[in-house]
């Protein structure tokens, strides 16, 4: 990158324009088609789900899981975005998991007790 | 001003500008999962306790509504998208027109959400201590579980407060599409549609994990 800006005499007059990845309409347009297939796909398994009542959160929220990653990869370009800032997003699901996690141990570790409800 | 940019006088150049401006949206959105995350831990949890109260209140959604407005928004966020590669092509007026159908995708996801309140409003549902049960029972639907407002508590916060999010997308895309009729945008700057844009998909995002949670699982 340094050298093929060389020629600019003021290094702070680069634009970051010249950094900027910018993805094709086609692979937008690819990725839209792929969230729509999923969200048939999710109400098609939701129709069928009386035949695997166990397994159904799971296939709904690995399919969400799916689409969110390919919204935040492509439409909200962390594919192409700096480091420090997909460090800084990732920090929010981190803690939120922290936070799922303790809430799941605390529930399931409780020794039954008369109610206070 | 450099190559054409206004640069405020705190920042050193545009690129400084620019990722100053990017790493604020991403520490506002750690903030918006964070606040969501936590109806979700709270409705996992609720779940877990009373799973009988939950089926109760879900039976009450209709998937079909979920499963319209999750199209209308990633349409919407296809929409958005393009406003900014638009720009970055140095073609305003697409951008401007992408951003106007990501406004009126918006619209249409509220008017439906608009048209489930009312009909559970109609049917006596309201959130926590306020759901009626009388009128409940009037409309036919008798209310099975004591608690059924614990439910719906967690459904007016959780849809709620992801329509405000709605609400608030659709005022600042209209704001930056007049600042793009205006010509404000170009190439090398564009830096408040990308911002507002993030803020859409993740709008969008947390749309993707709620019509699950809601409308498939309950």
């Amino acid at each position: 990158m340094a050298g093929k800006n060389n020629h600019h005499n003021n290094g702070s007059e680069n634009h970051h324009e010249s950094e900027v990845h910018i993805t094709p309409l086609s692979t937008y347009l690819k990725v839209a088609v792929a969230l729509f297939v999923l969200t048939f796909l999710t109400v098609t398994a939701h129709i069928y789900e009386s035949h695997y009542v166990t397994m159904a959160p799971f296939i709904a929220f690995g399919i969400a899981a799916i689409k969110a990653f390919l919204v935040m990869a492509w439409f909200m370009h962390l594919k192409y975005e700096e480091p420090s800032n997909r460090l800084i997003f990732s920090m929010g699901f981190l803690f939120l998991a922290v936070l799922f996690a303790f809430c799941v141990i605390d529930i399931f570790t409780r020794v039954p007790q008369g109610t206070i409800l | 001003m450099i190559n054409g940019v206004e640069v405020a006088s705190h920042f050193r150049d545009v690129n400084h500008q620019y990722a100053s401006n990017k790493e604020g949206i991403w520490l506002f959105m750690v903030t918006e999962i964070l606040m969501f995350g936590g109806l979700f831990v709270g409705y996992i949890i609720n779940h877990t306790i009373y799973p009988e109260v939950f089926a109760e209140g879900a039976s009450y959604l209709d998937w079909h509504m979920g499963f319209v407005n999750t199209l209308v928004l990633i349409f919407s966020s296809l929409t958005m998208a393009l406003g900014i590669y638009f720009n970055q092509i140095s073609k305003p007026k697409w951008a401007t027109w992408s951003l106007a159908i990501t406004v009126l995708c918006g619209a249409i996801f509220m008017v439906i959400k608009y048209f489930e309140y009312t009909h559970k409003f109609h049917l006596g549902i309201f959130p926590g201590r306020m759901i009626n049960p009388e009128r409940m029972a009037e409309e036919g639907h008798p209310m099975q579980h004591a608690n059924l407002g614990l439910y719906f508590g967690f459904y007016y916060c959780m849809t709620g407060l992801h329509g405000l999010h709605v609400l608030i997308g659709m005022g600042l895309i209209t704001w930056v599409m007049i600042r793009n009729i205006r010509g404000e945008f170009s190439p090398k700057y564009y830096t408040p549609i990308e911002g507002i844009g993030i803020f859409w998909h993740i709008v969008d995002l947390i749309w993707i994990f709620l019509f699950p949670l809601l409308y498939l699982v309950g």
